[in-house]
C-alpha cells in the first residue's frame, strides 16, 4: 500500500501505484458468466495513456471538466484515471438517471469531454459537449447523426495509440479533484466540489481501519459514480494494489457465480442488497431438514459467542461453511452504506461470520464520517468518527441529547458549484450541517434518529428531495398538497422505513388518494409517495405563496404522530 | 396464435412470475406494474429476469430495462430480442 501523505493529488498517487504494482491484476471484467477482460496494472497504464493523450490533444488541462456516464466497467476506471492524469476535474454522473436528467447535469457543469456508453449516448437528447468519447458503438453506426454541431462524437476504441506519451499535470492538494452531484432527480442540481485533499485524507483515514491491498479482490456493483464505490472500488483498491472485479449484467445468480469464481474478499452494497442476501440464506435454510436447521442455529450461536470481541474469519468459515460457500468462501467484509442499515440484519450477518461494516457519510463529506471499527462490532450505531473528524450535536434536546449532526473534517467539501445559497446553508465556519438528527453516546458512537432536513434516502441509496418531485402531483384533486419525508415529519423512527408522505388538505380525501395512486403508477419507484396524511388547516405560505414547510411540519407534529400516516 | 406474439409472451411472463413468487397472476394485465402487482423490489425483479432470459433464450442488456416497469413493456423488450 502506498502512503497517501506524500502525494498532492489523486493522479499522482494512482500514477505511482500503477508502476508499483505493475505485475498485479488491476481489473477483471465479467460479462454474464464469461470473462471479458483482465488488465494488469501495466495494461491499465497502457490503456489509459492514449486516452490521456487524446484529452491533452483536445486541450484538456488543469481544472477542465471531464464527465463520465458509464455503468460499472473497466473503462470507467481507465477513463477516470486518464482525466486525473491530465489534471482535469472528474464529473462522475449516475448512469441510472434518465437521459434528459443526465443532459441537465451536463448543461449545469459544462464539461469539455464526456466519456460514455452508446446506449446512454443514444438517450441524451440535445446533448452539447465539445467532445464525446463513446464505447460499445455497434458496427456501422454513424455517430454524427442527429447531433448538433456543438458535439463531436468519437469511438472510445478509436483513440490513436501512435501519439507521443501524454504529459502528466500536477495538482495541489487544495485543487478540485471531482464534481459529484448529490441529487439529480430533477429540481436544483447540487454539484459538490471535492478537492484532492478531501480524497487523500479520506483514503488515509479509511485505510487505517480497512486497508485494501494486493491479494484482495473487490467486487464493484454499486455505481462507481457514487461516493462509496468511488473510494472502495476505484481509488482504494488501485492505490493499494488490489483487484477490482466488474460484472456487466447484474443478475443474482451471476453475482454468486462471480463471488465464487473470483474469490471475492470485499464488496460494498446498499441495504436493499443485504436484505436480498439474507433472503437467499433463508431460502437455502428452508430446504434443509429440521435437525439440520437446529444444528445450524446452534453453530450460529456458537460463532456469535466466539466472535463477540472481534471477527475470526477462519473459524467462522469452518463453523458455518455452507453460508460462507454461498458467498464464494473468501468474503472478508461487506461495506454497507448509502442508506440506513437494519440493525438486526447487520447483527445476523456478523453472527454468521460476515462482518457488515456500517458507516455514515454523505457526498458533501467525501465518503464517510463515522464507521464501525468492528472492535467490537456494534450494530446499534453508525460507528465512531474517523481520525480527524469532529462531530458536534447542535441544538441538542437536553433530555435526549438528540440534535442536528454537524461535522468538521479535512474531508468536508468546498461547496456547491455555482450555488452560493445552498453552500451557505450547508457550510458554517468550516462546519458541515448534515441535515441528519442524532446523538453521541458516552463511548463516542453516533446514533441517527431522523432528518432535520426534508429528504429521504431510499434503501437503494438514492437521495430524494420531496420539493423536487412535488410537481409530479400537480392537479391531484385537493385544496393543498405538500410532500414530506416521513422521518422529517416525525423523527424517531429507525430510518430504515423512511418514505415520502403527501400532506393533503382535501374535501374529498378518497378522490385525492385515488389520484395519488394513479400518479404513482406513472412514476419510477423512488419517486412514489407511500403515505397520506390528511390535514384540515390551510398551509402556512410565504408572500410568494410557497409552502412554509417547517411551520407546517411543526403544526402537524403538535397535533399528530406517525400513526396518522395512512399507507397508499 | 404464433408463439412470439406479444400476447403469448405476456402469458409466459405471467406464468414465470407466478412460479417465481408463488402468486396468482391470472388477473394481471400488460399495464400492471410488476413491482406493485407482485410486491417486489428491484433485486427480486432481477431474479425474475433471470428466469425470463432462460425461458426465452435471450440476453437482455441492463440498459434496455431502464424504465421498464410493466409486463407489457417487458414483453416488448423480449419480443425485440427474439
Amino acid at each position: 500500500m502506498i502512503p497517501p501523505e506524500r502525494y498532492d493529488s489523486l493522479g499522482e498517487l494512482l500514477r505511482d501505484a500503477l508502476v508499483q504494482f505493475k505485475t498485479e491484476t488491476a481489473l477483471i471484467e465479467v460479462n454474464r458468466k464469461r470473462e471479458a477482460a483482465r488488465l494488469s496494472y501495466l495494461d491499465f497504464t497502457r490503456a489509459a495513456e492514449p486516452l490521456a493523450r487524446r484529452l491533452q490533444d483536445h486541450g484538456v488541462g488543469p481544472g477542465d471538466r471531464v464527465a463520465i456516464v458509464m455503468s460499472n466497467q473497466s473503462k470507467w476506471l481507465v477513463s477516470a484515471y486518464a482525466a486525473l492524469f491530465r489534471g482535469a476535474v472528474l464529473v462522475p454522473i449516475d448512469y441510472k438517471l434518465t437521459g434528459p436528467e443526465q443532459v441537465a447535469l451536463l448543461a449545469h457543469c459544462r464539461p469539455s469531454v464526456l466519456v460514455t456508453e452508446y446506449p446512454a449516448f443514444r438517450s441524451m437528447p440535445g446533448l452539447e459537449v465539445p467532445l464525446v468519447l463513446v464505447t460499445e458503438v455497434p458496427e456501422g453506426t454513424d455517430l454524427s447523426a442527429d447531433r448538433s454541431g456543438a458535439t463531436v462524437a468519437e469511438r472510445w476504441e478509436d483513440t490513436p495509440s501512435d501519439r507521443p506519451p501524454p504529459d502528466f499535470v500536477p495538482r495541489a492538494r487544495s485543487d478540485q479533484a471531482t464534481l459529484v452531484y448529490s441529487s439529480g432527480t430533477g429540481g436544483r442540481p447540487k454539484g459538490c466540489i471535492l478537492t484532492h485533499d478531501n480524497y487523500l485524507e479520506q483514503y488515509r483515514t479509511l485505510t487505517q481501519l480497512f486497508p485494501l491491498r494486493t491479494g484482495h479482490r473487490y467486487f464493484s456493483i454499486l455505481p462507481t459514480n457514487h461516493a462509496i464505490d468511488f473510494m472502495v472500488g476505484f481509488v482504494g483498491p488501485l492505490a493499494g494494489g488490489a483487484t477490482v472485479v466488474h460484472q456487466r449484467a447484474l443478475r443474482p445468480e451471476m453475482i454468486n457465480d462471480t463471488l465464487r469464481r473470483y474469490r471475492i474478499t470485499h464488496m460494498a452494497i446498499v441495504p436493499l442488497l443485504l436484505e436480498a442476501f439474507e433472503r437467499r440464506i433463508d431460502e437455502q435454510l428452508d430446504t434443509r431438514s429440521p435437525v439440520a436447521q437446529q444444528a445450524f442455529g446452534a453453530l450460529t450461536r456458537l460463532n456469535a459467542a466466539l466472535t463477540l470481541g472481534r471477527p475470526r474469519r477462519h473459524l467462522s468459515r469452518r463453523l458455518l461453511k455452507p453460508v460462507h460457500d454461498a458467498f464464494g468462501g473468501h468474503l472478508e467484509l461487506l461495506f454497507c452504506g448509502g442508506a440506513f442499515v437494519d440493525r438486526d440484519r447487520a447483527q445476523r450477518f456478523y453472527d454468521l461470520g460476515i462482518p457488515v461494516v456500517i458507516g455514515y457519510g454523505l457526498t458533501e463529506a467525501c465518503t464517510v464520517l463515522t464507521v464501525n471499527d468492528l472492535n467490537p462490532f456494534r450494530a446499534d450505531s453508525a460507528g465512531r468518527p474517523l481520525d480527524g473528524v469532529e462531530l458536534d450535536i447542535r441544538g441538542a434536546d437536553p433530555r435526549t441529547g438528540v440534535g442536528e449532526v454537524w461535522a468538521r473534517s479535512r474531508t468536508v467539501f468546498a461547496g456547491y458549484l455555482d450555488d452560493a445559497e445552498q453552500t451557505a446553508e450547508a457550510l458554517h465556519g468550516g462546519w458541515l450541517r448534515t441535515g441528519d438528527l442524532g446523538y453521541l453516546d458516552a463511548s463516542g458512537h453516533l446514533h441517527l434518529v431522523g432528518r432535520a432536513k426534508n429528504m429521504i434516502v431510499t434503501a437503494g441509496g438514492k437521495n430524494i428531495y420531496p420539493e423536487d418531485i412535488e410537481s409530479a402531483f400537480e392537479g391531484v384533486p385537493c385544496d393543498e398538497l405538500a410532500v414530506f419525508s416521513s422521518e422529517y415529519l416525525f423523527p424517531g423512527g429507525a430510518l430504515t422505513g423512511e418514505r415520502l408522505v403527501a400532506v393533503v388538505r382535501a374535501g374529498a380525501p378518497d378522490d385525492a388518494a385515488a389520484a395519488l395512486r394513479e400518479r404513482n403508477g406513472r412514476l419510477p419507484d423512488f419517486k412514489r409517495v407511500r403515505g397520506l396524511l390528511l390535514w384540515p388547516d390551510a398551509f402556512p405560505r410565504t408572500a410568494s405563496m410557497k409552502v412554509k414547510r417547517e411551520p407546517l411540519a411543526e403544526a402537524i407534529r403538535a397535533k399528530l404522530d406517525a400513526r396518522a400516516i395512512a399507507s397508499i | 396464435m404464433s408463439t412470439d406474439s406479444t400476447d403469448a409472451i405476456h402469458a409466459r411472463l405471467l406464468a414465470l412470475a407466478a412460479a417465481r413468487f408463488e402468486q396468482d397472476t391470472s388477473a394481471l394485465g400488460p399495464d400492471d406494474d410488476f413491482f406493485d402487482a407482485l410486491g417486489i423490489d428491484s433485486y427480486r425483479a432481477m431474479e425474475l429476469l433471470t428466469d425470463v432470459e432462460e425461458a426465452f433464450g435471450v440476453e437482455i442488456p441492463d440498459y434496455e430495462l431502464q424504465g421498464v416497469t410493466t409486463f407489457g413493456a417487458l414483453a416488448t423488450v423480449i419480443k425485440r430480442r427474439l
